[in-house]
This record gives structure tokens, sequence and C-alpha cells, in this order.
């Protein structure tokens, strides 16, 4: 191939001795400005590798005569970021709660930093958007409140938890574990468990669902009321709803009752600042589940002050 | 490093300087029309800016405005909004076919005369006629040591290069802002500094495209020489040189003293004088050709001079080419411009462009965008009933408040509120206040008994309570326990 090299007669230009099929390849020089834009380039990385972080070191990289780097940069915006959302954040701790939903851009702006708070914090249990694991952790989407679904008792929620052993503030109660502990004999727990779930219109009235309203009567109105309506001063749910945490069909309840779960939640004052507790508190209302009227338990738990434990 | 000269390969340099091209001065109908489509294209883009439209007190007076903060296109009467981005892919695709239509039957007449770089490039080609004078002014003082004059010459002509090119940056920006007050802002300091930037960069960009670069872009660096080629077939016009008339070349007197044995071509060489990209059209169709048709203008007033017939160099088809080649005659232009595949091209730009308008006429200014919430699907409620939850966007793209309501249907025994209202506040249809030219987004929960299909689908409504009750709907879903995947 490299014999057939000749100047094309037409253009007066080599060619490069390439022929397919009796087509030639010119051997056409290129444009000069391409090669200075080719030096250009070499002189930008000289002058890059000098002023930023480039040559890969054993430990980190060479700095560069900037001292510019990644991490610095996201430093820096993120104090930017923290210094432009100041104003707002600093209004935010400066109202109660109770009062946010009067300054509906506050509270718009406690609604988002609440579901960024919730993405990193409280999906792990409750689910994205709050829906709860089933059988696990409860919904915060719905109308069915353990300790009531006001803002000034999500909040109170929310900081002292649920049930932490250490902590006086906590939300505490206990259910007995009817049936490990020898309570109830399983019979017996039969009946409870029918009644139940008559009063929740899931079964009939039956022989042993009577029983079982004697049963209820003695041991689980004290909490959950005589009615099944459930008491927030200790936690204790309805019963009579379409809402069970644990599940609602017969096996479930045996469960439950034979041996309760007791759920724990961390108390997040530990962890997280008021700002960002009353944040969570705004988004977890704005679920579509929140009540208006702060729950009757919260004004007796503050009657008591902080450390009542709430047992009966 | 070894200088570009020495880096010689066994044929030659493989890196070539510039060869410098010096547009000879012509006169003609082309170079006429060119002069008018430069003047046409120049005013279009420096003046729009500055043309007014009262909108009302809600909207900027700027005719033609892309307001990137606000996210609205605004085109005299019209105004687009993001969501409608769907007009721009429609001129896309108009600008698109609408290239195929012409260089299927004109040829590359974009490269020639409404190409940016086309008109810049002449632009400054005329300025370098104002200030070094015409062609061999120009080659000689290329040529010429570095006097006083040379740099007085030579300064004078890139401040105005410069002045041009800070011009065509300038006018840039103006499509972006209110045209006075960014003028205004702009030369206090106080404009954004992204509009310095622009500025800065169109600056440098016309500079070197149009006063250095130039032929440059058109044969190495644009892709559009290549992607016309493909779009072109026998039928499209090129600018030609008739060879079988032409040749053999001689001047005037040898062709007298010898008659009948040459062609018309006085070989003067007027055509490759004035060609912009400096090509020689005489060595047949080439991709340096953006078919401007100076050398048409050049060689017509030529064979007036010797008493010759004009069109030695004119357009032409390459099918005419054969015709006339065997000594036909080539078919009037207007078979030409006018064939099935033209008349198919123009069809498919118009109905666009008509369905277009009519879309435009017709569409509402208040829309509705329903988002169903995925997590959760739907809520249990206490009493059996069952929540879904979802995110409305409304968009009130008039200039002034309006009064909506929102009503399901569909859906039997649901009930509606949202944001700041309760299950005990609902109702079977709400009504919103929007504020005017505005996306307002509201999170709608809709409750429904809890027997019913695990799915079901079910039509949200908006429509303005005045004088236009045109609205928008949207069907979606509505889920019950049982639709888990
Ligand atoms: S050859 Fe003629 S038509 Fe082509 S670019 Fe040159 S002057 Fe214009
Ligand atoms: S201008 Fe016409 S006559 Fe003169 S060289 Fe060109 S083709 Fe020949």
């Amino acid at each position: 191939m490299a014999d057939h090299k000749r100047i094309d007669e037409v253009t007066g230009t080599h060619t490069s001795g390439h022929e397919w099929d009796g087509i030639e390849e010119l051997d056409t020089p290129m444009p000069r400005w391409w090669l200075w834009s080719l030096y250009a380039t070499i002189v930008w990385g000289i002058v890059y590798v000098i002023l930023y972080p480039a040559w890969p070191m054993i430990h980190g990289a060479t700095e560069g005569v900037l001292g510019w780097s990644s991490r610095g940069q996201l430093e820096q915006e993120m104090q930017a970021d923290a210094a432009r959302r100041a104003p707002v954040m600093n209004a935010i701790a400066a109202t109660s709660i109770a009062d946010l939903p009067a300054k509906p851009e506050l509270m718009q702006a406690a609604v988002q930093g609440g579901a960024a708070a919730f993405r990193v914090h409280c999906v792990q249990c409750h689910g994205a958007g709050g829906a709860g694991v089933k059988k696990l952790y409860p919904s915060l989407t719905d109308d069915d409140w353990l300790w009531g679904g006001d803002l000034a008792t999500i909040e109170y929620t929310i900081t002292h938890g649920i049930r932490n052993p250490d902590h006086k503030a906590t939300r505490t109660s206990q259910m007995p574990a009817f049936g490990r502990d020898g309570i109830l004999e399983p019979t017996q727990i039969a009946d409870v468990v029918s009644f139940v779930r008559t009063i929740s219109h899931q079964e009939k009235r039956s022989a042993s669902s009577a029983r079982g309203a004697v049963l209820f009567e003695a041991n689980c109105a004290v909490c959950h009321g005589s009615t099944g309506n459930g008491g927030r001063e200790v936690g204790a749910p309805k019963l009579n709803d379409a809402i069970w945490l644990y599940g609602g069909d017969r096996a479930s309840i045996t469960a439950t009752v034979t041996q309760p779960r007791n759920g724990v939640m961390p108390r997040w004052n530990s962890r997280l600042d008021p700002g960002t507790i009353k944040m969570l508190a705004a988004y977890v209302y704005s679920l579509g589940g929140g009540e208006k009227a702060p729950a009757p338990a919260l004004a007796a738990a503050a009657a008591e002050g902080p450390g009542a434990d709430g047992q009966p | 490093m070894a200088s570009p000269d020495d880096l010689t390969g066994e044929h030659g340099s493989l890196y070539a300087a510039r060869k410098g091209v010096y547009p000879k001065k012509v006169d003609g109908p082309f170079r006429r029309f060119k002069w008018a489509i430069m003047a046409v294209t120049l005013a279009i883009y420096y003046g729009t800016p500055w043309i007014r439209w009262d909108r009302g007190p809600h909207a900027p007076d700027q005719a033609v405005l892309v307001d990137l903060a606000n996210r609205r296109f605004y085109m005299f009467q019209i105004e687009i909004w993001p969501h409608e981005f769907y007009y721009v892919a429609g001129l896309l695709i108009m600008a698109g076919i609408g290239l195929f239509l012409v260089t299927s039957a004109v040829g590359r007449a974009w490269c020639g005369y409404a190409c940016p770089q086309t008109v810049w490039t002449d632009l400054f080609q005329h300025v370098d006629r104002l200030i070094d004078g015409d062609r061999n002014a120009q080659i000689r003082l290329a040529n010429a040591p570095w006097t006083a004059e040379k740099i007085v010459k030579r300064t004078l002509k890139y401040a105005v290069y410069l002045t041009v090119a800070f011009w065509t940056g300038g006018a840039w920006i103006m499509y972006f802002a209110d045209a006075p007050t960014l003028t205004h802002d702009f030369w206090t300091g106080q404009a954004a500094p992204v509009a310095y930037v622009t500025v800065a960069v169109l600056t440098a960009t016309t500079f070197v495209l149009g006063g250095f670069l130039r032929e440059q872009v058109c044969i190495y660096m644009c892709p559009w020489p290549r992607i016309q080629t493909a779009m072109m077939d026998e039928k499209s016009l090129l600018v030609t040189y008739k060879d079988w008339r032409g040749e053999p070349r001689a001047s005037v007197k040898k062709a007298e003293k010898n008659p009948g044995a040459f062609g018309d071509c006085v070989d003067c060489n007027q055509c490759v004088a004035v060609c912009p990209t400096g090509i020689d059209i005489r060595e047949g169709p080439q991709i340096g050709c953006i078919t401007c048709a100076l050398c048409i203008d050049a060689c017509d007033s030529v064979m007036a001079q010797v008493g010759r017939p004009r069109g030695l160099i004119d357009y032409c088809t390459l099918d005419d080419a054969a015709t006339e080649k065997a000594g036909g005659v080539a078919p009037p232009i207007r078979k030409t411009l006018f064939r099935p595949r033209t008349l198919l091209y123009f069809g498919l730009w118009g109905a666009i462009g008509l369905a277009m308008l009519f879309t435009l006429g017709q569409r509402t200014r208040l829309d509705l965008a329903v988002q169903h919430e995925r997590s959760p699907l739907y809520v249990q409620l206490s009493d059996g009933a069952i929540r879904n939850n979802y995110t409305l966007k409304l968009r009130n793209m008039e200039l002034r408040p309006r009064m909506i309501e929102v009503t399901l249907s569909g859906l039997p025994g649901a009930r509606l509120w949202t944001d700041g209202g309760a299950r005990e506040t609902a109702r079977q249809s709400l009504r919103m206040s929007l504020a005017p030219d505005r996306v307002t987004s509201a999170r709608l929960f809709i409750v429904a008994p809890g027997a019913g299909p695990a799915r079901q689908e079910f039509m949200i409504a908006v429509r303005a309570l005045d004088d236009d009750p045109r609205g928008d709907s949207e069907t979606i879903q509505f889920d019950r326990p049982g639709t888990e995947p």
C-alpha cells in the first residue's frame, strides 16, 4: 500500500497511500491553529496541576498552590447555607409549637425542614412518608394516636421518647403479660379475644365473648376503658376501631395478650436540638392525621410534671 | 518543543498555516440580496429586545423575553411556561424540517445568507475593506512590514472588530432581562455577574470567529456542511461552474485569434477573488462553497463586459448540469422548487405549524397536575374509611388572581380537604383562591368508604369561578387495602 503514495492532481495534495476500492485518502495537512489549540490545552493542564490538587500520592494528593479542596468547598457551602437559613431557624426555635400554625410561612418552613430530618432519623422505623411498618411500628399518617396527635403532644413524644428505661420524663406504661405470667388461663385469653373482636365489629356476640366481657372489665378496662375506647394517659390503644398496630386477627390479639410488645422509641432530645424536634413534630402533624385539640393526657402529664410515669 | 513547521513528515508539513482570504468587493443582484438579508437579520438580532409589549401589571413589558428566574418565555402575545416546553420542541422540529425543505430545494442557502457565522464574517470583511481597502490593498498591507501606517490601521481595525463583537455579545443578554434596565445596570456595574461573563465570552468568540477564523469555521468546525451534503439530491440547487461551456479557458485576445477553439471562461480569476471562503468554484462542487453566489455576480459582470451570455457560473442542479452538458435545455426553476419531495416537506412543516397555532389558541390558562402520594399508598382510618393523599399543582397562568373549585367524580361517598383543613371540614368539593401567574401547590386528602375496589379510577377537576370557566381535569387512582405489590 505504501507504494501508492503520490500527488493528487486535482488538489495538489499528497495521498496517504491508503486505498479502498479505488478511493484514496488525501494526506491534507491539519490547520495550524488546531495544533496551537492542542498546545493551549497542554498549558492549561500544567497550570491546573499547579493550582489545584491533582497528583495522587500515597496519603492524599498534591495540594495545589491555591489550597482549594472539594471538602473545604463543601464546608464553606454548608456554612453559607446555615447562615442563609439562620433567620428562619431562629424564628422557628423562638416560636412555641402551638403558635406555629398561626404563622403559615413559618409552619411551611418547619414542615419542610421536618421532612428532611424525618428522612434521616425516623424513616428507619416509621417508613417513608410515616406509613409505619405493619406489626412493628405505628403509622403516623392515620387518625389513631396512642399518646395524642396534636402538635404539642407529638413534640413531647419525640423529645422524651417512649419507655426509655433511663429517662424520667419519658412516656411509660406497661401492659402485663397475661399469658406468660399466668394471670389468665389460655381459655380465658380466648374469651377476652372474642370480646375484643366483638367490640371492634370483627365477630358476632357469642357465649365466649360474654365470658370475655367479664374478664375484660376485671383485667383490661382500667387502661383500655370498659368499651375499649383506649386511654391516652397511658398510651393504651383503642380496641374498638379498625386500626391494629400488631394485627387484629385472633392469633395476633392472642399473642399480644399473652406476651405484649411494649414498644420503645428513643428520646431525641439527646441527639437533636429543640428546633429540629419542633420541625419534626410539625412534619408529622402535617401527614394528615394531626389533631387540633391537645390530648387530655398531655394536660394531665404536664400537671404532674415531668417524670410522671403514668402507671395506674 | 518543535515549532509547528518542523513537524514534517515525508510529504511536507503536517500542519498548514491559514492562507489569507481577501475577498474582493463585488456588486450584483445576489450581493444586493445578501446585503438585504444581512440588514434584516442584524436588525432582528440587535433590535428585538427593545420592542415593548404591554401585558398589564403582573408581567414584563418586553415583547420577546426569556425570563429564566421566573421560568417564563414571552413572545409577543404568547407566554410559554416550562411545562409547555413542547412548543419549543415543536419549533425545533419545524426548524429541522425547514432545514430539510430549504436544503432540498435551494441547497445551502442557509449557509450562504442567513448563518450567523456568514453574516458576521461578511460584516467583518466589510470592515476590512473600509479600513484596509479592497483586495489588493489588503494583500499589500498584509505583506508589508510593520510601519506606523500598518500599526495604526491594524489597531483601528481590531478596535472596530472589538466594538462590533462587544455589541453582539451585549445584545444577547438583552433577551434575558428587561433591556433598558439591564443596560443601565450593566454600565453602572449593578448587573448580575453572569451578564458580564456572558458578554465577555460572546465578545471573545465573536471577535475570534468573525475576525480571524472565518471560513475555517465553515470548513473545519461546522457540522452543517456534512449534514447538508446528505440532505441534498440531484435536484437541489448548487452554485456550479459550467465547465462544458467554459473550458478550455483562454483570454479574450487568444480567443479572438482562434475563434471556436475555446470556451467562455476568460480565466480572469474574478470568481476566486470575490469568494469569501477563498475557493475556486471551477474545480467543481466542494465543501468549502457556502453557495453565497458572489462568484455568480462577479462572473456575470465579466461576461457582460466581454459580451457573452451570463450564467457561466450559476445556480444549477446536478440533473440540469447533466442535461445541459448533453446539449439539452434545463427545465424551468419552478420544477426544481416544486417537486414531490419539497412539497412533502412543506406539507409536514405547515401541518406542524398549524397544529401548534391551533393548540396555542385552544390552551387553557388554568392547569391541573395531580400526583398520587405513594408512601403510604393509602391510610387506614380508625372508623374503617380509607384516606389517599395527593399533591395538587395548580397553575394559574393568567395575570389575575382567580377563584377556583376542585371537584371529584367517580368516587362514591368521597370527601376531600386540603392543607389546614381536617376531616371534620371535608366536603365534596372545595374552593381555593390562586395568585396570578403562579403555581400553587397543595396537598389534597381524600377519604372514601373502606368498602370498594382495591384500585378505583376517578376524576379530579378544577374550574374557575369567573367569566372563563374553562379548567382542567385529571383521572387518577384511589387505592384501598389489597393493592400492595
Ligand atoms: S464559490 Fe462562489 S458561491 Fe461558493 S462560496 Fe465562493 S463565492 Fe460563494
Ligand atoms: S469569473 Fe467567470 S470568466 Fe472569470 S475566471 Fe471565473 S468563471 Fe472564468
